[in-house]
């Protein structure tokens, strides 16, 4: 078993029209043992700005911790809200510093830049490889699955509401076909006005 | 957290995972793989200058996470270096060495010289005994003319009118021995070094999606993104949309963003008010 499936986790972000979403499955397990159906994976960061951490469960704490502590410094020194891309760097600058001991998450950025409201999205591997696309990112255990959904599902300019049913939809069925995942599932729409959180009703195995 | 909660940063890595992680590994988890550049990446130094290409296709194993990026780094104005191989250590090195190398241009009050990027990457990949996955191509034009080395991760480095390197390597590399020839044109040149990508795209299955080019000469680069879509991706027959209102949902909550107040401005009337 890799380390990274030790506790499952599925995690995807999609760009919408002037809106972006995230999503994540709730399970916390410990191998094949289901310990929590309600384990957040994904941080606010910023009014605007979500990240989500799948992997090791102890690691996903120790770097959303470290990422808070790292963000209020940036934010106090330079007052005023970090922008999306800046914010990736810094991630992908507290998992490079590991590189030889590396923490075990893959990361998934969400967000709206501050100013313009543009959306942003992007992922990155275990040692801070950053990957920014304009479609849709995934991390996980079942990040096969969740490719051939969103390849299928997606398709540019959604409104929040359609993004809102594309991603759920592609999320659900992507963990479904995976064992060590889903138990619940949580989406962010994050628009420039309001961010909505909506707990989606899923199959408890 | 115990101990020190104030994090001294102090730069450099850091091991205090690496007991851990080997216990983790102990007791039989497997390691994760982090992405690989597949990669084809190719140079050629040509009449006026040097010309880089590489593909964007980036892989976490057999699956391909990345489909467009961007594997040709700046590292200075008049110099460019193509990364294969651990992606994040290509990224993160060609930015370490751009910020050293500017550093050196202001304590210099000369432009780089494309040999000082050379040195300052072999020195550092040596350190790390090859432990940095990072397999380079550097060019670029300084007041010397021309330059193109290849810079492998134990820290040799090769000085070559054309080189190649990534997994499409060799593909690319018969069709440079096949047609360059020394003193070619920017039109042949480029021409090129886009068969040679093109034959890495094809024919290796680690490279793939478009190529991209850079010319460089002594007055200006082009840094041409992407110079060849050479992999387009179909055209979707049908629309998956699902209905609003399909997906069960068991709460809901809004939270309003507030916005920062930044300017206040009050218009009053133009004419005084009369007291009568």
């Amino acid at each position: 078993m890799s380390i990274l499936a030790y506790n499952g986790a599925a995690i995807m972000a999609m760009k919408g029209k002037n809106c972006v979403a995230i999503a994540a499955d709730r399970r916390f397990g410990i191998q094949a043992q289901t310990v929590s159906m309600d384990f957040d994976k994904i941080f606010e960061m910023g009014p605007n700005l979500y990240i989500g951490l799948p992997g090791l469960a102890t690691d996903v704490q120790t770097v959303q911790n470290r990422l808070k502590f790292r963000l209020n410094l940036y934010e106090l020194r330079e007052n005023r809200r970090i922008k999306p891309k800046t914010f990736m760097s810094m991630v992908s600058n507290l998992l490079y510093e590991r590189r030889f001991g590396p923490y075990f998450v893959e990361p998934v950025i969400a967000g709206l830049d501050p100013k313009t409201g543009e959306p942003y999205i992007a992922s990155m591997d275990l040692i801070g490889c950053p990957m920014e696309t304009n479609d849709f990112v995934v991390s996980g255990t079942c990040s096969e699955q969740m490719y051939g959904m969103c390849e299928s599902l997606w398709e540019p300019d959604l409104e929040p509401d359609d993004l809102f049913e594309t991603i759920s939809q592609a999320l659900m069925n992507a963990f479904d076909r995976d064992a060590v995942s889903g138990w619940g599932a949580v989406v962010y729409i994050i628009e420039k006005d309001k961010v909505t959180k909506k707990m989606l009703k899923t199959r408890q195995d | 957290m115990a101990a020190p909660c104030v994090e001294p940063s102090k730069g450099g890595f850091s091991f205090e995972n690496c007991t851990r992680n080997a216990r983790l590994e102990q007791m039989g988890l497997k390691f994760p793989k982090a992405y690989k550049t597949g990669t084809t990446i190719a140079g050629i130094i040509y009449k006026d200058g040097v010309v880089l290409g590489a593909d964007t296709r980036a892989t976490e194993d057999t699956v391909v996470a990345d489909k467009n990026c961007a594997k040709i780094h700046y590292i200075s104005d008049n110099i460019y270096c193509c990364g294969a191989g651990t992606a994040a250590d290509t990224e993160m090195t060609t930015l370490m060495i751009s910020a050293q190398l500017e550093l050196h241009r202001l304590a210099t009050g000369r432009a780089p010289r494309v040999c000082t990027a050379n040195r300052l990457l072999k020195q550092m990949l040596f350190r790390y005994q090859g432990y940095i996955g990072a397999a380079l191509v550097l060019g670029g034009v300084d007041a010397t003319g021309p330059n193109l080395y290849s810079i492998w991760p134990h820290g040799s480095t090769d000085k070559l009118p054309y080189v190649t390197m990534g997994s499409g390597s060799l593909a690319a590399m018969a069709t440079f021995e096949d047609r360059f020839k020394p003193n070619m044109s920017k039109e042949e040149a480029m021409k090129l070094v886009r068969d040679a990508i093109a034959a890495g795209i094809f024919n290796d299955l680690g490279s793939g999606s478009n190529v991209d080019l850079c010319v460089i000469t002594k007055d200006k680069v082009e840094y041409i993104r992407p110079h060849e879509v050479a992999n387009a991706k179909g055209v979707k027959q049908g629309r998956y949309l699902y209905k609003r209102g399909t997906t069960a949902v068991l709460s809901s909550e809004t939270k309003k963003v507030e916005f920062d107040v930044i300017g206040t401005e009050v218009k009053t009337s133009a004419q005084p008010m009369d007291t009568q």
